[in-house]
């Protein structure tokens, strides 16, 4: 029987298992030294927040392993060999594979500060970063202030862990607006506000010039470049994104960019060795995407994919439209399609901007300038029908359209105020247009005759 | 795993002490308790009302001053920070000390009510006698341990309900639905009752006597509503009684099943029932620690719809008891009844067969079965056992074991008492045989469902951990499937802590309510159209 070996229990590599064992009966080995079972990366901070427990953190009971005949080594692969086919633990065990998936996901980003292995200092991506952010920062009395430097998604959710133990918190961004490279500038600015509601320190066009340590090898303060300005702290949480963790992989043979290069099959150049997830680079970039996406859907979309190939169904990685989301301490944002921020917006990208004028509530159509079709749409604190804009996408409607069918993309619970017509009476003023909303439709959304 | 530490700390608890104001706020509450646990030590309060009021309102206003300690000085957002830190919320101490005071306070209240200072003949003593007041302002009469119940049950979901619509006041749906089971339960179970048994024996009545009657509480629920004693209440009292008996009648076979193929069952666990309504608001805390795993929804399976079985011999049985022989006088005779009771289930029985098999579950199939060849065997054992004996046993003796095993023990000690242990929805999720009625119909033929968004899950499990039915919701929004479950009360809880906007409760077309496909968007569509054809 074959046996598929996958280094890696996170999403990618468990979607591949899952999805093999739907598909054959092969023998499939789960090799990984983070945690014994897998769980979901993403939902860590609620473990630190108080709202779950680890286990619930755990999308399947320990049972399901054994029934579905996956098994499970808790062990550290130090090594590859692809010419004998075979894995070496850091037990100096040797574990061999007919084929091997490499699902080994990131690790965080350290861009050689001065003082960046001190003791407190330290990112947020693994269950052991998790445990090592309840020594460094149980409570507010161990640690009198946190800072943050980096300001993607994982900082802002470190800074909103921080904030429910109430640690005051310094949030360095080097960008002069959160996130700006990824969001239009009105959304962006939308959150800066949201953060320093939640009493959080931002600090917009800084960055870190040095860790400062005590007498004992701890972090004592950090100074910011721009400013020279001394901050004192007790953890600095480097969050200014994350690499593909393959340094393991050095000497295998096996052709590596910063990620393990794979073509548009998820294959290595070495015959039966695969990537996919973070750590996985394409070598062309799909569409708008980047040669790497460290993303939760994409390296679930990855594992389904590969256990395709894998079961001898050969299909190429093929990505459908752009979506994601994100939640911003209480703001939830979700993106479909593309919709570029100032500095990479094309030429002929025209953006519709409507923000609400109390609430924390906005969203951004990007759309062609000529044919007027749909590119993209970011909302915050609107909750969308991800059906609705895959098929909208998919049939090229145009803004006009999206506008007057917008109550049926509606997502938001029962009872909610909608807002589908002051969007669209500031659609028509600033364009001078006069599309008038339409009520939802059952039908349309369920696509029933 | 099993070994984990529930704070995750490795330097001690995280800070998640009361603020000096909920310290005032607790002591408040607790004077309230004092006063009625003085109370009940036969302290003899000189003036009543006052006292009353006195220990009345210091509840309500600590646990508002507590919540609003809270909740105040938050953005508007889901805030379950320090859940699982805190000792009340988590099985810590204070949580098995509130156990077992509330399960004490069951036991008192159903089996020992003269603790409490019931008296059957001459005037109440102890905590009721403190209730006397209200009592008479309310339906004349003097209060009894359902009265003192009753009035601390209304008390808490009002108290309570404020605080969570504090907590979730940035979700509409949560606080129109928290809104309407306070309304329901002040009106509905509390005070109209309360008015109609005040109506007794007056003229409109013809000296009849109207029953205590809370109009939202359907059978099963209120077991003992066709018993002789309440269908003789009815009919002494007129044209009122008898609509009242229809309405009765009408609530089980056409408003409940209309409403629940419109709205799911949601429309009564979780907007209109009194159970669910403290479940949640005073129980709101408590939703976590509902048990998730597969065991436990077989577990519950079982049991709760054994209960249906149970109550509906019970019923058949009591209604049997009394009913006379002889069709001469009247058409419905024991015989009538019996058989009408077999065609009525056998129909059920038979067009969930027919057209539904396909949406059971292949344990629930054999249940099904099974229970049906119990019942008419038992109602085929009618002609065969003596006068007065229904079945095997006295209609009496089942009545009996049903409303002390199923009435009292499950729905009150257990289902209320173990909130901070088993969590706030443990008697709607594995005993409430409504509960189960309701969903049986919302599986099989209702609109309702929860629609998962695409792809977008990222398997935090915020939805599963405060689901208070135990329905493990991300294991079907992980793979993209609506999710159509018989115990799903519709409470929206998991909407709102999803992170990701991945989850919607809707009331939509039939066709394709039951996608058992996976539709993970994302991938191109050939793929999944690929992964489908397994």
């Amino acid at each position: 029987m074959e046996n598929i070996v996958i280094i890696g229990n996170g999403i990618a590599g468990v979607t591949a298992a899952r999805h093999i064992r739907k598909l054959s009966d092969k023998k499939i080995t789960i090799i990984s030294s983070e945690t014994e079972y897998f769980f979901s990366r993403t939902a860590l901070m609620y473990v630190y927040m108080g709202h779950m427990k680890f286990e619930h953190t755990q999308p399947y009971e320990k049972g399901f392993w054994k029934k579905n005949r996956i098994e499970l080594v808790k062990g550290h692969v130090t090594q590859v060999i692809p010419d004998e086919k075979k894995l070496v633990l850091a037990s100096t065990e040797s574990i061999f594979y007919d084929k091997l998936i490499i699902a080994t996901g990131s690790k965080p980003n350290k861009f050689g500060w001065p003082g960046q292995d001190l003791d407190g200092v330290q990112g947020l991506y693994s269950k052991q970063d998790l445990n090592m952010l309840e020594v460094n920062a149980p409570n507010k009395k161990v640690c009198k202030r946190a800072v943050i430097v980096g300001g993607g998604l994982i900082g802002i959710e470190l800074a909103e862990m921080l904030r429910t133990r109430d640690i005051p918190v310094t949030f360095l961004v080097r960008e002069d607006s959160f996130w700006n490279g990824i969001l239009p500038n009105g959304e962006s600015q939308m959150i800066n506000e949201h953060i320093l509601e939640h009493h959080i320190d931002l600090r917009l066009s800084s960055s870190l010039k040095e860790i400062v340590s005590d007498e004992r090898g701890r972090v004592k303060s950090i100074i910011v470049e721009e400013t020279g300005e001394e901050i004192p702290c007790d953890l600095v949480g480097l969050t200014a994104g994350v690499t593909p963790n393959i340094d393991f992989l050095k000497d295998s043979g096996i052709e590596l960019g910063r990620g393990v290069k794979v073509n548009r099959f998820l294959e290595t150049n070495i015959k039966d060795i695969y990537a996919i997830g973070d750590c996985a680079e394409q070598h062309e970039a799909i569409g708008n995407r980047r040669p790497i996406e460290a993303v939760w859907y994409t390296g679930r979309m990855m594992g389904e994919t590969l256990a395709q190939t894998v079961c001898g169904n050969k299909i190429p990685y093929n990505p459908g439209h752009w979506f994601n989301s994100a939640k911003f301490l209480d703001i939830e944002y979700q993106t479909y399609g593309w919709v570029f921020p100032e500095q990479r917006k094309k030429a002929e990208e025209m953006h519709f901007h409507w923000r609400h004028p109390k609430e924390k509530i906005c969203i951004t159509i990007a759309f062609h300038k000529d044919s007027e079709e749909l590119l993209g749409i970011n909302t915050f604190g609107i909750r969308l029908r991800h059906e609705i804009f895959d098929r909208w996408l998919t049939e090229k409607r145009t803004i006009a359209y999206v506008m007057e069918h917008m109550a049926d993309a509606n997502f938001d619970p029962e009872f909610y105020r909608t807002y589908e017509k002051d969007i669209v009476d500031q659609f028509n003023s600033d364009f001078g247009k006069t599309v008038k909303s339409k009520k939802k439709s059952l039908k349309q959304i369920f696509q029933i005759a | 795993m099993s070994t984990y530490d529930r704070s995750m700390a490795l330097t001690g608890q995280p800070p998640k002490s009361l603020s000096t104001n909920q310290k005032f706020a607790t002591f408040l509450g607790v004077t309230g308790l004092i006063i009625m646990l003085l109370a009940i030590f036969n302290v003899s309060f000189p003036n009543k009302t006052l006292w009353l009021s006195i220990s009345l309102s210091s509840v309500f206003a600590g646990i508002l001053w507590f919540s609003w300690n809270a909740y105040s000085q938050k953005l508007p957002g889901i805030k379950n920070d320090g859940v699982w830190f805190k000792s009340i919320s988590s099985r810590g101490f204070w949580a098995w000390i509130a156990g077992i005071a509330l399960t004490g306070f069951y036991i008192v209240l159903y089996f020992y009510p003269e603790y409490l200072g019931l008296v059957s003949d001459g005037d109440n003593k102890g905590i009721i006698a403190l209730f006397d007041p209200l009592s008479k302002a309310l339906s004349g009469n003097p209060a009894s341990q359902w009265f003192v119940y009753g009035t601390l049950y209304t008390v808490a979901i009002l108290a309570f309900g404020i605080k969570f619509l504090w907590k979730y006041r940035h979700n509409r749906y949560e606080r129109l639905r928290t809104i309407s089971v306070m309304l329901f339960q002040t009106a509905f179970a509390f005070i109209i009752p309360e008015l109609m048994a005040r109506l007794n024996g007056d003229k409109i009545l013809n000296g009849g006597s109207l029953p205590y009657y809370d109009l939202k509480n359907v059978w099963p629920l209120n077991y003992y509503n066709f018993e002789s004693y309440r269908i003789k209440g009815f009919l002494s009292s007129g044209d009122i009684g008898f609509a009242l008996l229809i309405f009765g009648i009408l609530s089980i076979f056409v408003i409940t099943p209309i409403l629940t193929y419109k709205y799911g069952k949601r429309w009564y666990c979780s907007w209109v029932c009194g159970c669910g309504g403290l479940a949640e608001t005073a129980g709101d805390s408590f939703r976590h620690l509902s048990d998730k795993s597969t065991f436990a929804w077989k577990v519950e399976r079982w049991v709760v719809h054994s209960v249906v079985v149970f109550v509906t011999l019970m019923t058949t049985a009591v209604v049997y008891s009394y009913l006379g022989t002889d069709t001469s006088k009247y058409w419905l005779t024991k015989s009538s009844f019996l058989i009408g009771v077999a065609v009525l289930l056998t129909l059920v029985f038979g067009w969930v067969m027919l057209f539904k098999r396909e949406q059971l579950q292949k344990d629930a199939q054999y249940g099904a079965i099974g229970y049906f060849v119990i019942i008419m065997a038992l109602l085929g054992m009618h002609f065969f056992s003596g006068d007065g004996n229904v079945f095997l046993f006295k209609s009496e003796t089942l009545r009996k074991s049903y409303s002390f095993l199923i009435g009292s023990i499950f729905s009150g000690v257990i289902g209320t008492g173990f909130y901070p242990i088993f969590g706030s929805r443990v008697w709607c999720r594995f005993g409430c045989p409504m509960a189960a009625i309701l969903g049986f119909q919302q599986r099989l033929f209702s609109r309702f469902r929860i629609t998962t968004n695409g792809g977008q899950c990222i398997s935090c499990g915020n939805c599963s951990t405060y689901c208070e039915m135990g329905i493990d919701v991300r294991a079907y929004a992980q793979k993209g499937e609506n999710i159509v479950r018989a115990s799903c009360v519709g409470c929206g809880i998991c909407s709102a802590v999803c992170p990701r906007g991945v989850l919607k409760l809707e009331n939509g077309p039939l066709e394709g309510r039951i996608d058992s496909n996976q539709v993970l968007l994302g991938n191109d569509v050939d793929l999944m159209t690929l992964v489908n054809q397994k």
